[in-house]
């Protein structure tokens, strides 16, 4: 059917408005064949609406037990019944606390260290190789030795979530420092500026929306690992109500916080890409 | 004889060590007189873009003495302005930020940046353009910038590394005479590096023709074409016999040698 439109471009039209003889047989699929915009959403909502019809089917002529699949109006009824008692608001507040202090302390150390190893090779010498040793040891397995060390109150979400994000993050931005034009140095280094001005004034602004681009994808794990580290051993928070909930077989409980995560997660990632248009409007869509 | 602005004698250069080590400059002699236009063509390969790099002094030499005024060359600094091929504009800053940026490096006071700034702008004719990003000019706007910006601190002498190599023939043509007009009012000893044969007639007043296996210069040749040049001059037969000269030359210079 999309054949017929061939005029409708997309956001980013290739080629003018084509000659008719040749419209109908331009191809409408394919790798890298743009389709328009309306088209894509459009798409994208059909899956969605799928998924949620075909959950409502199943649990509507009771192909599944509620116990293991409740239905949609009994999660969003208990979602709005936790909302109106307030744990929800109390789990939120717990687990955004967390995930924030968590996630600033592990940027605030990975960022200048990322740059300090992006730049300089002794120090990448003495830190890369060891930062991609640790990452590689799974995290769930510092969940008995953070405990131990921390027993199960905040301090101990932290380490989960900065053992989680830190490490990829020094790397990951040692990256982004080190995709800075080498002519950019060469610059400022005809102007004659000394090696911690060009750090200061030309690495970083110039790493800085990839930077960007680094906190907004390591936060989308950190909201991992704070579950998993309230799922484990906690008191409060969006990980523990899901631990609570299965005790007393509340599926929908489940249910309904796991979907609220996914929620989160996307919310934060979409508020970081609209900071980052905002932020670093001037540069282009080069990033 | 006045003494040489930029001097370069017995200059040698190799990449790498032991067993994978390749001379790329042997025994370059050049010096360039002051208010001199000089043009390095030659083959890819040739180290003319290594040499212009040596002479900025973001790289180092094996051997060999470099000096400006007879001051030795040992690092980078303000008394060389450099435009690369690649515009090095931040993207943060404004055309004229950008200009400030090195302004204020250079350690002009803050009050007179702007002036000198919008000055330079004016001189490549972008005046209107002052407060635009980089990510709104097109390529050759945003080389313009990037002279204005070297020109702007008054520099000893101009390194230009294939500054129009990106751009497209019209817009080369334009920055072309563009360059020769501020070059002929302001006077100023430059480097050129470019694989443009007809660009190094146009602009220079010498051009030096170097050759490969390991990078060398091979001729010399004088420019004598009169100024003010227009773009006409390009028509006349002088022009074209001395272009036909550099590229039989540049020709010649590009077999590798046998060895001895």
């Amino acid at each position: 059917m999309s054949a017929e439109h061939p005029a409708k471009a997309g956001p980013a039209p290739s080629s003018p408005s084509p000659v008719a003889g040749k419209a109908t047989r331009r191809r409408s699929s394919g790798i890298g064949v743009p389709i328009s915009r309306s088209r894509f959403l459009m798409i994208a909502v059909a899956v969605f609406v799928g998924l949620g019809l075909a959950w409502w089917a199943a649990t509507g002529f009771e192909w599944v037990k509620p116990i293991f699949l409740p239905s949609p109006g009994s999660v969003a009824a208990q979602i709005a019944k936790l909302a109106t008692d307030g744990t929800l608001l109390l789990d939120l507040q717990a687990s955004i606390y967390r995930i924030s202090i968590g996630f600033l302390l592990a940027s605030a150390l990975s960022i200048p260290i990322g740059v300090l190893i992006g730049s300089f090779r002794t120090w990448e010498a003495a830190i890369e190789p060891l930062v991609d040793f640790i990452r590689y040891m799974p995290v769930v397995a510092f969940v008995p030795l953070s405990i131990l060390w921390a027993g199960t109150g905040d301090t101990q979400k932290f380490l989960i979530i900065f053992i989680g994000t830190f490490f990829q993050q020094v790397l990951m931005v040692m990256d982004n420092v080190k995709r800075v034009p080498a002519d950019f140095i060469g610059l400022g280094r005809t102007l004659g500026l000394p090696d911690r001005k060009i750090l200061t004034r030309i690495v970083v602004p110039s790493a800085l929306p990839g930077i960007w681009d680094t906190l907004r994808i390591s936060l989308g794990w950190a909201w991992t690992w704070l579950v998993l580290a309230e799922l484990v051993a906690a008191t409060s928070g969006l990980g523990y109500r899901i631990t609570v909930s299965q005790r007393y077989f509340q599926t929908n409980t489940i249910i309904g916080y796991i979907l609220l995560l996914g929620m989160l997660g996307l919310i934060t990632d979409q508020v970081m890409k609209a900071l980052e248009k905002i932020l670093f409007r001037q540069e282009g869509h080069s990033q | 004889m006045n003494a040489p602005k930029l001097r370069i004698a017995g200059l040698h250069k190799s990449f790498g060590t032991g067993e994978r080590r390749t001379e790329v400059l042997r025994d370059i002699n050049l010096d360039l007189a002051d208010n001199e236009f000089v043009s390095l063509v030659g083959t890819s390969g040739c180290g003319k873009s290594t040499l212009l790099s040596i002479v900025a002094g973001l790289q180092d030499f094996d051997a060999g003495e470099l000096s400006i005024d007879g001051a030795p060359i040992l690092q980078p600094g303000l008394d060389r302005g450099v435009v690369f091929q690649s515009y090095t504009l931040l993207p943060w800053l404004t055309a004229r930020q950008n200009i400030e940026f090195a302004l204020k490096a250079a350690g002009y006071d803050r009050s007179a940046c702007r002036e000198i700034a919008l000055e330079h702008l004016d001189l490549v004719k972008l005046s209107h353009s002052a407060d635009r990003f980089p990510s709104e000019l097109s390529g050759g706007m945003k080389q313009r910038v990037a002279i204005a910006r070297a020109l702007s601190y008054r520099p000893k002498m101009l390194l230009m590394d294939e500054p129009f190599g990106a751009l497209d023939a019209l817009t080369r043509h334009q920055m072309q005479e563009l360059l020769t007009q501020i070059w002929e009012e302001h006077r100023l000893t430059v480097l050129f590096v470019t694989h443009d044969v007809e660009e190094a007639v146009y602009l220079s007043d010498r051009i030096v023709v170097m050759g490969i296996g390991p990078g060398r210069i091979m001729r010399t040749f004088n420019v004598g074409i009169e100024r003010p040049r227009r773009e006409e001059v390009m028509e006349t037969p002088a022009f074209m016999d001395l272009q036909r000269d550099v590229h039989k030359a540049i020709r010649e210079a590009s077999k590798r040698p046998e060895m001895a």
